[in-house]
């Protein structure tokens, strides 16, 4: 029987404030309160809250026939902590209902998988305990950030226990073969990669409130139909959850959409599953090499859009020069710091694309905008970290010296 | 004695130094017993007239279509320009093409064709039809020349942009001009275009005036090799700066670390490449120095990129452009401050720097290293020796306390008073 999997996003960057030079030294608040209340609510409000409530009546009327799972990143968790804790709740409804999976990944929603791997293992974990904390369930499935993946991404993730990953199905490393099949990790040939149905999934994401597109309005039947229709055993949708009420406002009928779904599906014998439960039904087809990392992002489904320019390069080698003092100085204050200027988001408001103006797509005017707001803020981060290990040194020498009195 | 001067922009409204300068001179001629009414294309009415009497070219009736000898010959000079004038000094290519926009739109439209009448409302700013504001100023000084005709006894031209307004009013009233020369077509671009508009008119100013001023010896050899002007018509008057009785308290200084800054327009003539290379030489010993650069320009992109790839962007630092309060504010903050300019007629940004108490390294290529002997003079090119001095003064407490504090005293020495006194003695000779 074929699986149908439906992996849901949920990820708001923080938003770093207008920091200027002046600032340095004096100022040591580095977010934008108010943009990031204003987003999450705003998410909340048009988006999550309407389509947990629908999940939640549609696991309500097909029990546990229904199925679906949520990326959920430990920065989300801290936005929606503070500004909308009403989705948390809701969300802990769901999971609640056994239906629900929760989807390791990286905790700051961070790059660290493409340059340290210690950093990267400790986001993971951290991740996992902030998951196991909010919905009691513990991860079984992972997905990096915006799906990067690579062979040695997928070992390092196998070291930490997770024998399922998801990833994009990029065109360039799949050739001929169909992301609709489980396939084996090149390194841990255990491990089970799940592939993105990249055209099923855009085609909800891009072209459900597009009137151009010839196959505008796409029903849940033809939608079901299509899955029916392509070879496989396992269709795996993945979108980000903004995409019900955000990317496609309730007036598109994304909602209507979304509630026939699943009988439109079922009634075609096919069925719902968590990503781990399609992994554990379908044997692997092959195995899958991944040399370079690949990403959900950009034609090319790779890295350029974070690490594809000097600056970029430069903010990003700059950032995890700090890591060993971070780690030294193990203050709470300076690792949620730490935490959200590893955002990929912070490096993609960097990315070429934006090198002449960013027309209003990030918040700032442009990458060289972005960088030097992002560079004043990690400097002044250096400075800080500087002064309190400073102030440190002599603190717990003067313990010493007490003890030894 | 009695001067009709003629200007582009007079404090509070302008973009560069020139209206500054401008100021600071009607103060100290004002203080010489000189009376000076001042021209600018557009008044506000928010100007200090204490020192000057304004006059608003936008306020001066004049009939454009009149078709007298210099008015045909001034045309004539002067439209083959507005056509390709697709050279805007001091604009950005941002501000550039805007500007060129809202022209050719207004062109279409026919709008522009409204300004043909009597009175014409200047803006007095450096835009797309820069070319055409010099033209109808150049027909408004006529004007103003005959309405104020025996009420002065020179004529007194600032940069190019006036030249031509200068000719038009020694030509209708008979009296001497003076025409002063604070930057030139050379400074700006580097090399000598004599096809360039500019290049024409700076000439042409420079031919028909009586005495020409320099701000430095540096724009005065200009002056002479790349304009085949007469040595002896021309004569060196340096700047002078005038600064606020009370620096304001700017509060709390928020980086410990030495900061070592460079202020200006981001553009080749400003030498920002320079600062940056010689800023990574000296990180690579000190490590905890922190450079800033402070200001926007057609370069501004190409120096982040270039900041990036030296991997020293952790302690190089943009502001992008000061206004009002903070570039006193960022002079104050700083411990070093650099003008490495490739070619600089005089520099007024050291003198602030050092009104500070800030050490100051400055090109040999700027007129103001003629003033100073309390400023460390390097080749804008010789990195090395910059790098080197930005090391000294960080390092050596002794020698930064040394620069700054005999550095002030120059500086407060340095008055309009007394380069006023030489402007009426030019003046004298030519009357």
């Amino acid at each position: 029987m074929k699986t149908v999997c439906l992996n849901f996003q949920v990820s708001l960057p923080m938003t770093l404030k207008r920091y200027r030079f002046f600032s340095m030294g004096l100022d040591h608040n580095y977010l934008d309160d108010t943009a990031n209340r204003y987003a999450t609510q705003r998410a909340a409000r048009m988006s999550y809250l309407p389509m947990n409530a629908l999940v939640a009546s549609l696991i309500g009327e097909y029990g546990d026939k229904f199925k679906v799972s949520f990326t959920i990143d430990g920065i989300t968790i801290e936005q929606l902590k503070a500004h909308a804790p009403e989705v948390l709740a809701s969300m802990k409804e769901l999971a609640k209902t056994g239906c629900v999976e929760f989807v390791g990944t990286t905790y700051a929603h961070s790059l660290a998988s493409l340059t340290d791997k210690s950093e990267f293992e400790k986001q993971v974990k951290a991740h996992k305990k902030a998951i196991e904390k909010e919905f009691g369930v513990s991860p079984k499935t992972f997905c990096n950030t915006d799906m990067i993946y690579s062979d040695g991404i997928g070992e390092m993730t196998g070291e930490l226990g997770y024998q399922t990953i998801l990833t994009e199905g990029a065109r360039h490393i799949l050739g001929w073969k169909s992301p609709n099949y489980v396939y084996a990790g090149a390194v841990n040939q255990r491990q089970k990669v799940m592939l993105r149905n990249y055209k099923l999934s855009d085609d909800l994401t891009f072209k459900f409130s597009c009137k151009e597109w010839c196959e505008w309005p796409l029903t849940a039947g033809k939608y079901a139909e299509w899955i029916e229709g392509s070879t496989g055993e396992t269709v795996n949708i993945s979108v980000d959850y903004s995409t019900f009420g955000m990317t496609n406002e309730a007036p598109s009928g994304i909602f209507e959409f979304f509630k026939a779904l699943p009988e439109a599906i079922m009634s075609r014998g096919m069925e719902f599953d968590t990503l781990a439960g399609s992994a554990d039904k379908h044997q692997p087809v092959g195995v899958l090499s991944c040399p370079y990392p690949i990403s959900w992002t950009d034609e090319e489904r790779d890295v350029t859009a974070w690490l594809g320019n000097e600056l970029q390069n430069e903010a990003f080698s700059k950032l995890y020069g700090l890591k060993a003092k971070v780690a030294k100085l193990n203050n709470p204050d300076f690792n949620y710091v730490w935490n959200f200027m590893q955002q990929a988001s912070n490096f993609y408001y960097m990315a070429s694309r934006w090198l002449g103006s960013s027309q209003g797509n990030t918040p700032f005017d442009s990458s060289y905008d972005a960088f030097i707001n992002y560079m004043n803020i990690l400097s002044d981060f250096d400075l800080e970290l500087d002064a309190q290990l400073a102030a440190k040194k002599p603190a717990s020498r003067a313990k010493k010296a007490a003890a030894e009195k | 004695m009695r001067v009709l001067m003629f200007g582009w922009e007079f404090p509070p409204h302008i973009a560069g130094g020139l209206g500054t300068a401008c100021y600071g001179l009607t103060r100290g001629l004002a203080r010489n017993d000189v009376k000076v009414t001042f021209v600018v294309p557009r008044a506000y009415g928010d100007e200090d007239q204490r020192f000057t009497n304004i006059v608003n070219a936008s306020d001066v009736e004049t009939d454009f279509c009149r078709r007298d000898e210099y008015t045909k010959e001034v045309w004539e000079n002067l439209s083959y320009i507005t056509i390709d004038s697709n050279m805007v000094p001091y604009a950005t290519p941002e501000e550039y093409f805007e500007r060129r926009e809202e022209w050719l739109k207004q062109r279409e439209t026919g709008v522009i064709q409204d300004s043909w009448q009597q009175r014409y409302t200047f803006s007095g700013k450096y835009g797309a039809n820069l070319m055409e504001e010099v033209q109808r100023y150049a027909m408004v000084a006529a004007e103003v020349a005959k309405a104020e005709a025996g009420n002065f006894d020179v004529i007194h031209a600032h940069d190019w942009l006036t030249y031509y307004a200068g000719i038009a009013a020694k030509n209708v009233s008979g009296k001497p001009l003076v025409v002063h020369i604070h930057a030139t077509d050379f400074d700006r671009s580097g090399a000598i275009n004599p096809d360039s508009p500019v290049y024409q008119i700076e000439k042409a100013g420079m031919s028909a005036a009586d005495k020409v001023i320099a701000v430095s010896n540096l724009t005065r050899n200009i002056c002479i090799e790349k304009y085949d002007i007469d040595a002896d018509k021309i004569v060196t008057v340096h700047n002078a700066v005038r600064f606020a009785s009370n620096t304001p308290d700017y509060g709390e200084r928020g980086v410990k670390q030495k900061i070592v800054t460079f202020l200006g327009r981001i553009t080749f003539q400003k030498g920002p490449d320079y600062f940056v290379e010689a800023a990574a030489k000296v990180l690579k010993r000190l490590p905890d120095v922190h450079f800033v650069m402070a200001g926007n320009g057609d370069m501004f992109n190409h120096v982040i990129r270039r900041v990036a790839k030296l991997g020293i962007a952790d302690r190089f630092h943009f502001t992008g452009f000061l206004k009002g309060d903070d570039v006193q504010k960022m002079f104050a903050m700083s411990d070093v401050y650099v003008m490495p300019s490739v070619s600089e007629p005089f520099g007024i940004s050291p003198l602030e720097a050092m009104r500070e108490g800030v050490p100051v390294i400055i090109s040999k290529q700027s007129g103001v290293a003629e003033v100073l002997d309390y400023a460390v003079k390097v080749d804008y090119w010789d990195v090395d020796a910059m790098a080197d001095a930005i090391y000294a003064l960080v390092q050596y407490p002794a020698m930064a306390e040394m620069f700054g504090l005999k550095g002030y005293d120059e500086v407060t020495r340095l008055k309009w008073n007394n380069a006023a006194a030489k402007i009426k003695a030019v003046y004298e000779s030519v009357l």
